[in-house]
């Protein structure tokens, strides 16, 4: 089976793709690439189960049948201003039921992976202050410190709803069921080591680190 | 029997009564626990969604670190359970990516080969213990009980936990109707319960949660039991905000009600730490009280 990146052209897509258009494609494909099975996405037959089993669908503005219907329409741009990639849940129902096999949450990911790489999405943005948050607490004490890592997340988000999440501390903590301070491993130097060798194997594009968040998209429900 | 165990982040914190009761029904049982010594985060959804190679990494120390002792690794947290079993078949189907992990692992002197397989304690009491044997040991019944068994995602899929209907599994109605207890039928069981979106999109997550809660309350359930922290802690947390109007349904770790089954005492399985604990006196098995 062919790498999809290698398919001359995907059904119904038009031959001609502006620049930007170009490199994205080419930096989800790649990505599409390192999904066992990513190949698949090329056996979609548009029948919407993905859609129809999907949780969270009344959320989203593109239904992951549509998302794969774009992306062979080559517009990829609009599935990466869209809610969809953020509001999925990981439930995984749409991979599980999809007659072709396609691992669709897993092309979300892949999708969200080539947002985030290249910064398209709104400042103080829920969803990637999250993983940051959440990788930066992996490095420090190779544990997640669930009290540190939503105090951070609030404080970056938004600190009023940290007030209105104040009820639910105090009914954890009663119970004995916030730790209030972290754990930290004693192997953290060589989780450090393996994770910054790791990361060359991730890389971004070479310019993401200048780019700038952009604010413009739709997903002002967020949060 | 022993295992490696691998708690992860949330059993140590607000998953905490699960870690409890998981120790104490497999204790009660006889089996041993082997926590895998100085575990790390596995990499969660959070990671796994961003980048790729290090969450693989992060979660490949815990299975390295686990391989000296050659048992097979108990993994009870849902996330925890898929997402180092996602590490193991992304390596195993892309060389590239593994000879990736592997390089990065040796960074730190370990090696893994990848080999031992990660379970959830349901797929364990049933498949090695037996339901059969469990309800044998009873020492309290839970006639009457009204339970609604719910699966959550990460067990049923993708990575099964259970060889069954990933639609409509029963592994754990058929253990909590061993056991005693009337499992109501539950038709969400493998629904949604919104996951991390209880911190990025919360409305979204308590509209899919009391969906679930309704469903309950509707067949009369006493208690939802569950086999998730994450699904535990959103279930509880997201009707105890708003949805002021409805009865609370306790959420149970499913652990614990086993270990009451078993003859653990609430605070063993940690039942007081649950925000909506259980109004039930569980009655000692006549058999077993002619023993005592």
């Amino acid at each position: 089976m062919p790498a999809v990146s290698s398919l001359e052209a995907l059904p119904g897509e038009p031959g001609v793709f502006d620049k930007s258009e170009q490199e994205l494609r080419a930096a989800f494909l790649a990505e599409v690439d390192r999904i066992p099975g990513g190949e698949r996405l090329r056996r979609c037959i548009q029948c919407g189960t993905c859609s129809g089993s999907c949780p969270v669908s009344q959320a989203t503005d593109l239904t992951p049948r549509e998302v794969i219907a774009l992306f062979r329409a080559g517009d990829l741009d609009r599935i990466l201003h869209s809610r969809t990639i953020w509001v999925c849940a990981s439930c995984y129902q749409c991979t599980a039921r999809c007659p072709a096999n396609i691992k669709v949450t897993d092309l979300l990911y892949a999708l969200k992976r080539v947002a985030l790489d290249r910064r398209v999405f709104p400042e103080k943005f829920p969803v990637y202050v999250l993983s940051e948050t959440f990788a930066k607490q992996v490095r420090k004490y190779g544990r997640n410190f669930e009290a540190g890592l939503l105090r951070t997340y609030f404080l970056k988000t938004g600190v009023t709803r940290m007030f209105r999440q104040a009820g639910t501390a105090w009914a954890l903590w009663r119970r004995g069921r916030l730790a209030m301070r972290p754990e930290r491993i004693r192997g953290l130097e060589g989780l450090r080591r393996m994770i910054a060798r790791a990361e060359t194997f991730d890389r971004p594009p070479a310019d993401a680190g200048d780019r700038k968040p952009t604010a413009e998209v739709g997903y002002g429900a967020i949060g | 029997m022993r295992y490696s165990y691998y708690p992860g982040c949330s059993l140590h914190s607000t998953g905490l009564p699960y870690d409890k009761s998981v120790r104490a029904v497999f204790e009660a049982l006889d089996v041993e626990l082997l926590e895998i010594d100085d575990w790390n985060c596995c990499g969660a959804t959070a990671y796994m969604s961003v980048k790729e190679t290090v969450a693989c990494v992060v979660s490949a120390r815990n299975l390295a670190l686990a391989e000296p002792a050659g048992l097979d690794i108990i993994a009870p947290c849902s996330a925890c359970f898929t997402v180092l079993n996602k590490t193991r078949s992304f390596v195993r189907e892309m060389p590239e990516f593994r000879r990736n992990v592997e390089a990065s692992l040796a960074e730190g002197g370990l090696s893994c080969r990848f080999d031992l397989p990660v379970r959830h304690p349901l797929e364990v009491l049933i498949n090695d213990i037996g339901a059969r044997r469990i309800a044998g040991q009873r020492v309290r019944h839970l006639n009457g009980l009204r339970v609604a068994c719910y699966y959550g995602c990460q067990i049923v899929r993708p990575e099964r936990a259970v060889l069954e209907d990933p639609e409509v599994p029963m592994a754990l109605d058929d253990l909590v109707a061993a056991l005693g207890a009337t499992p109501v039928d539950y038709p969400p069981k493998v629904r949604c319960c919104g996951g991390m979106l209880v911190a990025t999109c919360e409305d979204l997550a308590r509209r899919l949660c009391a969906e679930l809660c309704d469903w309950a309350r509707h067949e009369k359930a006493d208690c939802i039991v569950t086999t998730c922290p994450l699904c535990q802690a959103n279930l509880e947390l997201l009707q105890a905000r708003g949805n002021g109007q409805s009865r609370p349904v306790p959420v149970l770790y499913f652990t614990q009600l086993v270990g009451l089954a078993l003859g653990c005492s609430a605070e063993a399985v940690g039942l007081e730490q649950n925000l909506y604990p259980l109004k039930y006196d569980f009655p000692v098995l006549a058999e077993a009280s002619s023993h005592a």
